[in-house]
């Protein structure tokens, strides 16, 4: 006896998708994962004596921890506290969604507003909500995106490369990092040079261990810093080897040696460092963002980040990371917005974490946007990735969305990945670093990931980045190395991004370089006040984003038909003998073709040449013994008519309607057009023997029998998406072809040794 | 300058580029690729100053971003005061490295007396005052 298996068949087939390898973790509050309230959430409240925070959330100023007390101190502005914390939390909620309600109105309160209380507020946000309010919060107008630029090899030689081609695509910032630490300085002289090719003012960062970045700053190579982390507990901060003081000092250190700066937080990390305190996700990740202000720099990085993937696992935990970025620019810091942290393996997942961001907009859209293969993200895959880029272009010109970057074709990236292994190779020469080969750097212009470079090893890129520190080699080496290469736009470009210190425009909040000026929120601020105001898609860079390869136009596919117009002419002689009439044979069986059929269109959508399909048929129709006859049909190009008016003309009473395109159909006299005998409508997916069937088939039924119909199998290809664009230019020259009333005329085909 | 910088002085290097200047009193136009190439510029050339930082602190707070405005201050005070004693400082305000509130005193009172960093001397005090208090004055490796 077999056994019957007690399951539903489809949980195996839902077993097998990518979405079953995410795991998914209960709700539980007092471990940790809740998303948006816990029963350990403070309540919201405020006291002040004398200008001075006496109570924050609940907890008496004797007993603030130092996150408490850095947020009562340097956060709360106590002349402001007592008017916002009055205010109902659903009042600021409606006035968050309030197209007419001023942000600066709301950055006001929120300087007087405990983290419990913005916590609860935007926790009345339904997901829609959050990404409106987000788009009205953010500080700055226009929207903008970063790249991580990293290798598997830390080779430097590919860094430049994809510094450059990440430039190309529009990013704002680069931010690289290593597989061995001790490459940070080899990792950062190759994007500096990279990224200053093709444009100046990308900004750049080399993450690495807290003192070398700065170093590596100073040393001119680095434009901004933003893995200066900061956690919601004391605890979790301690652990992580910092203070809110001894961040804070380094906020200012940063700024001192003019360079741009961002922290990063994020829902999640203090659970994956088991100091949660039972708090909800949310509201740790407000105190983070508190902190931050109070710290006073620019700006976050935040949306989960490292904590992104934990933070997804728990219910309403998406949703988490949308409310922590919209808490973050209600607090008026920059949002470099996360959708970084590959959160899932399911696509269909993470293109709904990117839409809102994408439809809205956000300072920097990923914290980054893995510019690179997945493999050769140093950083862990991002949400999109070097394999996805193209369909988050798609996505751009979907939703006319501004998503930061720019389609490039292909002959401008091999251009700008040659020039930046070159430039990288020529100061490398230039500073007695090493001397690439011919091969090594061809092997990395064409690469697509580090699989395909023939170049440094890790330990030789290891020599060279020791001796770059120990020669204190700076920016300025590298500059003059360029230009005596005579890479002089590179030495140029790079020499402009360095020159921002000088007036420290770039270290307002929000700042970036676009077309060689700094715009920040100071001089193009968000002004969302609804419909017509905030970020609108200029007409330039409508036409930029909607500008995706291999996009088909009717010229191009009839540039394509002429190609098979001298091939099918081998194959095919089309006659016109005289005005098709109505038969009286019996065996009569017509076969009513398209007004382009073999005269501007040469094959079916399959691919398949018209004088092959037409071989098909007829033999078909000859196999029962019956006699196939050709009708050109002049006043319709449309399946069901054609097939119609073939019948009306055939003896049999049967006909075959075609189309050029290879939609097909059998008819007889009599029937209501549309209700056929056999349907043949997914062209594209029809191979010739379902011709030959189908001609069997009209023959069967002008022979009065009823045969098996014929089923072209179908595995659910999206056939719209992959056919009609092409389908409805072909369709439209067709029916461009017709002319009302015209008489059809009767075809003597020659096949000339046809072979299919 | 005497009044205090408003919004519409932001960028300073496009509508003041005269008052944007190096270190070493190199203007914006000064610092040119040529003068990278002859030697006349370098690295020190393109650090920012304390002027630049002020007046960005005023841009801030004319922007409603006073916290922002106090981080450009105490940047301010520490544009020269040396690398390593930046670092020194750093590393003595992460947990456990110093101690006892002492040894964060005494770095204040550097800031204080040595670089005239005011700002930047009171911000370490208190930490001094909180790691006391919470405890942080503790060995850790």
């Amino acid at each position: 006896m077999t056994s019957t298996p007690n399951r539903w068949k489809r949980f195996a087939d839902w077993d097998e998708r990518p979405l079953r390898l995410d795991k998914f973790a209960v709700e539980d509050a007092s471990n940790g994962f809740a998303a948006f309230t816990s029963p350990a959430d403070p309540k919201p409240g405020i006291e002040v004596n004398a200008g001075r925070i006496i109570s924050l959330d609940g907890v008496l100023e004797r007993d603030f921890d130092m996150i408490d007390l850095f947020i009562a101190r340097h956060h709360i502005d106590p002349d402001i506290t007592l008017e916002a914390m009055a205010m109902d939390s659903a009042t600021l909620a409606h006035m968050l969604v309030d197209m007419t309600v001023p942000r600066e109105v709301l950055v006001r309160l929120a300087h007087g507003l405990t983290p419990a209380k913005l916590a609860e507020t935007v926790s009345q946000l339904n997901a829609l909500e959050i990404a409106f309010a987000y788009q009205k919060m953010r500080s700055r107008k226009t929207p903008g995106n970063q790249a991580h630029v990293t290798n598997a090899k830390d080779d430097p030689l590919q860094l430049a490369a994809d510094a450059a081609t990440a430039v190309a695509f529009g990013f704002d910032e680069i931010e690289t990092t290593m597989r061995v630490s001790r490459n940070a300085w080899s990792n950062a002289l190759a994007c500096a040079v990279g990224g200053a090719v093709g444009r100046w003012g990308t900004l750049f960062q080399c993450s690495s261990e807290e003192a070398e970045e700065l170093r590596i700053g100073m040393a001119g190579f680095t434009s901004y810093a933003e893995t200066v982390s900061v956690y919601g507990t004391e605890k979790a901060f301690v652990d992580g080897d910092d203070t809110p003081w001894s961040k804070g000092f380094l906020a200012a250190a940063y700024a001192s040696r003019g360079i741009k700066m961002r922290c990063t937080s994020g829902a999640g990390s203090e659970l994956l460092m088991g100091f949660h305190e039972s708090k909800s996700l949310l509201y740790l990740e407000t105190r983070c963002l508190c902190l931050q202000r109070a710290m006073g720099v620019q700006g976050t990085q935040n949306g989960g980040i490292d904590g992104a993937p934990i933070t997804s696992t728990v219910p309403g935990g998406v949703r988490e990371l949308m409310a922590e970025n919209l808490i973050a620019v209600w607090l008026d810091l920059e949002c470099a917005s996360g959708n970084d942290a590959r959160t899932t393996e399911s696509e269909i997942r993470l293109g709904a974490k990117i839409w809102p961001y994408l439809a809205g907009g956000s300072d920097l859209i990923c914290s980054g946007f893995g510019s690179i293969l997945k493999y050769d993200n140093s950083f862990n895959p991002s949400l999109f990735n070097g394999e996805e880029l193209e369909d988050y272009l798609v996505l751009q010109r979907d939703f006319e969305a501004d998503g930061g970057l720019t389609p490039v074709g292909e002959a401008k990236a091999l251009d700008v990945r040659a020039r930046a292994v070159a430039a990288l190779a020529a100061v490398q020469e230039e500073l007695g670093l090493a001397t690439p080969t011919t091969d090594m750097k061809q092997s990395v212009v064409v690469a697509s990931g580090s699989d395909d470079t023939r170049s440094f090893s890790l330990r030789e890129t290891s020599l060279m980045s020791e001796k770059i520190k120990a020669q204190g080699i700076t920016v300025v080496d590298v500059i003059k190395a360029l230009a005596k290469r005579g890479f002089t736009d590179e030495a140029e470009n790079l020499l402009s991004v360095v020159r921002l210190r000088l007036s420290g425009d770039y270290l307002q909040t929000a700042a970036m370089v676009r077309g060689g000026k700094v715009l920040s929120a100071i001089n193009d601020p968000n002004n969302y006040l609804g419909p017509g105001s905030g970020y609108r898609l200029s007409a330039e860079r409508r036409a930029e984003i909607v500008n995706i390869r291999d996009v088909l136009d009717q010229k191009e596919v009839l540039r394509s038909e002429a190609m098979h117009e001298k091939e099918e002419a081998k194959h095919i002689r089309y006659q016109v003998l005289k005005p098709a009439e109505l038969s009286d044979d019996k065996k009569d069986v017509v076969i009513g073709i398209s007004p382009g059929f073999g005269l501007k269109l040469f094959q079916t959508t399959a691919g398949h040449r018209l004088s092959d399909v037409l071989a098909q048929l007829t033999k078909g129709i000859m196999a029962k013994g019956l006699i196939p006859r050709v009708v050109r049909f002049h006043h319709t190009a449309d399946t069901s008519f054609l097939g119609l008016s073939a019948a009306s003309l055939a003896g049999s009473g049967v006909g075959i309607g075609i189309q050029a395109k290879g939609t097909a159909v059998i008819h007889q006299r009599g029937r209501l057009p549309h209700n056929n005998l056999e349907l043949f409508s997914n062209a594209p997916i029809t191979k010739l023997h379902h011709y030959r069937s189908l001609g069997v088939n009209a023959a069967a039924y002008a022979l009065g029998q009823l045969p098996e119909p014929i089923i072209v199998p179908q595995r659910g290809e999206a056939m719209g998406s992959r056919y009609h664009a092409r389908t409805a230019m072909i369709y439209a020259i067709e029916t461009a072809l017709t002319s009302e009333n015209a008489a059809p005329d009767e075809i003597k085909v020659d096949f000339l040794g046809t072979k299919s | 300058m005497t009044r205090p910088r408003v919004i519409a002085d932001y960028p300073l290097a496009e509508t003041q580029p005269e008052t944007v200047l190096g270190p070493r009193g190199k203007a914006l136009s000064e610092v040119t690729l040529a003068a990278v190439i002859t030697g006349d510029v370098t690295m020190e050339d393109l650090r920012i100053t304390p002027h630049a930082l002020r007046a960005q602190a005023e841009i801030s707070r004319a922007a409603n971003r006073p916290t922002l405005a106090e981080n450009f201050n105490r940047a301010g005070e520490l544009v020269n005061v040396p690398q390593d004693f930046i670092m020194a400082t750093y590393e003595l305000l992460r947990p456990g490295r110093a101690k006892s509130q002492d040894v964060l005193l005494a770095a204040a009172r550097t800031l204080r007396d040595t670089y005239h960093a005011h700002a930047m001397a009171d911000f370490v005090e208190e930490a001094s005052e909180v790691y006391e208090r919470r405890g942080l004055f503790t060995h850790r490796f």
